[in-house]
């Protein structure tokens, strides 16, 4: 199997940035396997994670931030529960969505990265979710104001939703994280 | 037995009939539950895709709240329970990010507060025994399929719940009640989780192939302990039929409600109504226990 590797904009290699970020070492990685055997989203994706590992210990640059499994894996943690070197490529994910989330325009299956953001404002905002309103930003960002309205009537008529945020929260700390983090 | 309980966002929403019949059995077999003050969201997987610290921060902060209480804590859903579990874990095992974290919330945590999910509490605390000497009524033979996700098994070296490839934790509360606990591979395969709204397409797939796994090994429900698995499965499943072309009525019950059925608790307090699939094929197997 041929593996190509492309440097793309930036010339540094990522292995360095996403040990700085996440505190993991994918060097030790054996290309096992088991991580991409066990992934849940596997055969949707054409990058799979031993294959992302083997890209960055072969210096891959920026552009391993488009591979799809980035924005496509679900944090599942079968990949570390399984590693036989407990590689924690979960957090090695994160790292690639953390460098991916702060380019000036993320990868293609940013929808994710969309929902993040209308997820955290509420936090931000209430100190707890309140998903009307992260339903209605994540809408008003992705254009796709139809999706999932079969769904609303039910909901609301088995209360399966809360129509209106709690005001319960001690926004105290919620605050300074904020802003601390910066986010 | 008195804990300090956190019940996520999801509690007010999507999984209010979780957060109900969890606070109705705790109430039934006497475990004290005290909601934590002004509790403030974990984060979930939005957090530590945005950012480690931030990740971090949003549990220690219900953390220090729950240390000042003086109190352990239980957590009802699976997502906050391994986030809070994480950030005791690196808490406790990283000094520089324990550091971090200090500083962000102005105040230090040192991580001493232990973590527990509701099931630890039933099977650990009170135990199988007591549980069958506090059941008025029988599931009689139900058969069930036990689903655990991702959340409460994985990484095990944080979460330490049960075993991280086969489960036996709801089985053993299944058989406990008269219901018959089926064996089956998909016990902790993903359902799709935090891509519920965002990647519905990707939802769709996983949870299609543990409503078909759960089918093919002849249950009559899948009894869950996590509010994304439960939406997932739930509410999908009409779109799942759909888009698979599959003919799926599985209703989805939280471990919880079954167990407040068979300690007769009524079905509107323990939110059986909210069920998009109607649970009424499991409500019909239940009788008096003899």
């Amino acid at each position: 199997m041929t593996l190509v590797i492309n440097k793309g904009i930036s010339p540094n290699n990522m292995v360095n940035s996403v040990l700085e970020i996440s505190g993991v070492d994918i060097n030790c990685c054996l290309q096992c396997k088991k991580c991409t055997n066990g992934c849940p989203v596997v055969t949707m994706v054409d990058t799979p994670p031993s294959e992302i590992i083997r890209q960055l210990q072969l210096n891959a640059g920026d552009d391993i931030l488009k591979s799809d499994l980035v924005w496509m894996c679900a944090s599942c943690e079968t990949c570390f529960s399984r590693c036989p070197m407990k590689i924690d490529m979960a957090a090695v994910m994160d790292a690639l969505r953390i460098m991916d989330a702060k380019k000036t325009i993320p990868a293609r299956t940013s929808k994710v990265n969309k929902f993040n953001n209308a997820f955290l404002s509420t936090v931000k905002m209430f100190g707890r979710t309140y998903d009307i309103g992260m339903i209605a930003a994540y809408k008003i960002k992705t254009f796709n104001l139809l999706q999932d309205t079969d769904k609303f009537p039910a909901m609301i008529r088995k209360r399966k939703i809360a129509l209106f945020p709690n005001f319960g929260a001690d926004k105290k700390y919620i605050r300074r994280i904020f802003k601390k983090t910066s986010k | 037995m008195k804990y300090v309980y956190y019940p996520g966002c999801s509690a007010e929403s999507t999984a209010r009939d979780h957060h109900m019949s969890i606070l109705e059995v705790a109430r039934a077999l006497d475990i004290d539950v005290e909601e934590l003050k002004g509790w403030t969201c974990c984060g979930s997987t939005p957090a530590h895709h945005t950012d480690k610290l931030l990740s971090l921060s949003l549990p220690a902060a219900n953390l220090l709240k729950a240390q000042e209480s003086g109190l352990n804590m239980v957590v009802s859903c699976a997502a906050c329970f391994n986030r809070m579990k994480v950030a005791n874990h690196e808490i406790r095992t990283n000094p520089d990010v324990k550091k971090q974290i200090a500083n962000t919330l102005g105040k230090e945590y040192g991580g001493d507060v232990e973590i527990r999910h509701f099931i630890e509490i039933l099977l650990e605390d009170i135990g199988i025994q007591r549980l069958k000497d506090a059941f008025t009524h029988s599931i009689n033979d139900l058969k069930v399929v036990s689903y655990y996700g991702c959340l409460l098994v994985r990484p095990h070296e944080i979460t330490k719940f049960d075993d991280p490839e086969n489960p036996t934790s709801m089985d053993r509360l299944v058989e406990a009640m008269g219901g018959e606990a089926l064996d089956w591979p998909h016990k902790v395969e993903c359902c799709g989780g935090g891509f519920a709204l965002s990647r519905p397409d990707i939802v769709i797939e996983l949870s299609d192939s543990i409503l078909g796994m759960a089918e093919a090994a002849g249950a009559q429900c899948i009894a869950v302990a996590c509010p994304m698995c439960q939406v997932n499965l739930d509410l999908r499943q009409k779109d799942i039929n759909r888009k698979k072309n599959r003919n799926y009525n599985l209703p989805i019950v939280y471990i919880t409600q079954l167990l407040g059925l068979c300690l007769g608790i009524s079905q509107k307090r323990l939110g059986m109504k909210k069920c998009i699939v109607s649970p009424m094929p499991v409500i019909e197997m239940l009788s008096k226990a003899v």
